[in-house]
């Protein structure tokens, strides 16, 4: 029993100082010692994580390299395909810009009947200047007729196949267009050049004439249709003792990049050639 | 056998030059790679097929050119005459020939051009056209000589190798 006591007494003293502790802890008193003891514990452990995350990643690196040097390969493949794809677009839209445009031109001139056609080559011969375009007699062109694109006049019809047409243009040097300027009623003449210059010719000297003057197609001949727009004058050559003045034009159309044309189809140009009065030997 | 190889290379050549070749002008001259093919399969050794290659790239050449008639095979025939006299005689230095041949058979060819324009009405100068197109163009046919001479070089020998084997 004496023995049996201070066994009791020990224990119930380890109990209360147990449950003390406890209560105090709850109680919130022990917080600062609590802090205090467990920081270098915390500050190990996270000192452990991350030399277990260095070495699970030393481990895992290579293999993800190997997966991100499959993936960027991959990614590369997918932004080349789509710089292609965004090239084409870019061609297409061109395509489209330049249709849009003769199709705005054939509406605001409903009179007339249009059929597009790509450029898709030019003549061999340097001397000439003459395109090839991708439509012919099965799509009704004919020799003669008037071809143009939104901006003004490009040449005419000179020779047709059943899927290709030669178009002879206004800059070729064997070339005559009759025109007119646009703020006066005389009729001129315009040529073609080796160089691909277009003239006015046979001016009248007392006609005045500025730079910057629009000039128009006159009908006159039966070779094109009025009133389309060929050029503006750039400079006059006019000299006293020449019986005519001559200009420089600037035509409208963009010769060097020409894509796509319309041939005017219902324009029926007219053959004075019988007309004209035979040489006389 | 060779000659039947002229109809498809001349068809692809024309397409190449109306469409590509035509295209890149200096001045306003531009090279004729017909005509250097022409000129290049002519001073092949081997090769027996160049008048009728010359007689095909003419024709050809005449059925969508607006020159006038057959003068494009009057040029080639010209060229294959020039660079068959010039094999014989300079025949260890074929691509100096084919420098030659280049040069004197476009300023031939284009010279044949411009007085046939003329005599049709055409009114072209002779200073202009010899600056502006004749020159130009014979400077534009010696740089593409030589790459087209290496190119119908190895289809010649590929060509007559073949024809060994059997």
């Amino acid at each position: 029993m004496q023995k049996f006591l201070p066994r009791n007494l020990q224990t119930i003293a380890v109990a209360l100082l147990v449950a003390g502790i406890i209560f105090l802890g709850f109680s919130g008193y022990l917080n600062t010692v609590t802090s205090s003891a467990l920081s270098p514990v915390v500050g190990i452990q996270s000192w452990i994580s991350s030399r277990y995350l260095a070495v699970v990643e030393f481990i895992t690196v290579p293999r993800d390299v190997a997966s991100l040097r499959a993936r960027n390969a991959e990614l590369e493949s997918q932004v080349f395909n789509l710089q292609a794809r965004v090239v084409d677009l870019e061609q297409q839209l061109r395509e489209a810009q330049v249709l849009y445009a003769l199709l705005d031109f054939a509406r605001s001139r409903p009179e007339n009947q249009y059929v597009a056609a790509a450029v898709i080559g030019r003549d061999p011969s340097p001397f000439l200047h003459y395109i090839f375009i991708d439509h012919g007699s099965d799509d009704g062109l004919r020799h003669g007729m008037p071809v143009v694109t939104e901006q003004g006049l490009v040449g005419r019809v000179d020779a047709v196949t059943a899927r290709a047409a030669r178009v002879q243009l206004i800059t070729d040097p064997a070339t005559v267009v009759n025109v007119r300027l646009q703020s006066q009623d005389v009729d001129v003449m315009l040529t073609g050049s080796i160089t691909g210059d277009v003239n006015l010719e046979m001016i009248p000297q007392d006609m005045e004439m500025k730079p910057g003057e629009l000039i128009l197609t006159s009908g006159l001949g039966g070779s094109y249709p009025q009133d389309v727009v060929v050029g503006q004058v750039v400079s006059v050559r006019k000299r006293e003792n020449d019986l005519f003045q001559s200009a420089s034009v600037q035509p409208v159309v963009d010769f060097r990049n020409l894509r796509a044309v319309l041939v005017i189809t219902n324009f029926r140009p007219v053959d004075i050639g019988p007309l004209m009065p035979a040489q006389n030997p | 056998m060779d000659y039947l190889l002229a109809l498809p290379v001349f068809a692809f050549l024309l397409m190449l030059q109306t469409a590509v070749i035509s295209r890149l002008q200096l001045l306003h001259g531009a090279a004729d790679i017909i005509l250097l093919v022409v000129a290049a399969w002519a001073l092949q050794e081997r090769v027996r097929s160049g008048w009728i290659w010359a007689v095909v790239a003419g024709v050809l050449v005449t059925a969508v050119t607006a020159l006038p008639l057959f003068i494009p095979l009057a040029g080639y025939l010209l060229v294959t005459v020039l660079a068959r006299i010039l094999q014989r005689r300079v025949w260890k230095v074929p691509i100096l020939t084919m420098f030659i041949v280049a040069f004197f058979g476009t300023m031939g060819y284009q010279f044949l051009s411009l007085v046939a324009l003329k005599a049709t009405g055409v009114p072209l100068g002779w200073l202009e056209s010899v600056t502006n197109v004749i020159m130009p163009s014979a400077l534009l046919n010696l740089l593409f000589a030589l790459p087209v001479y290496a190119l119908v070089s190895d289809l010649a020998h590929s060509v007559h190798a073949s024809e060994v084997d059997e």
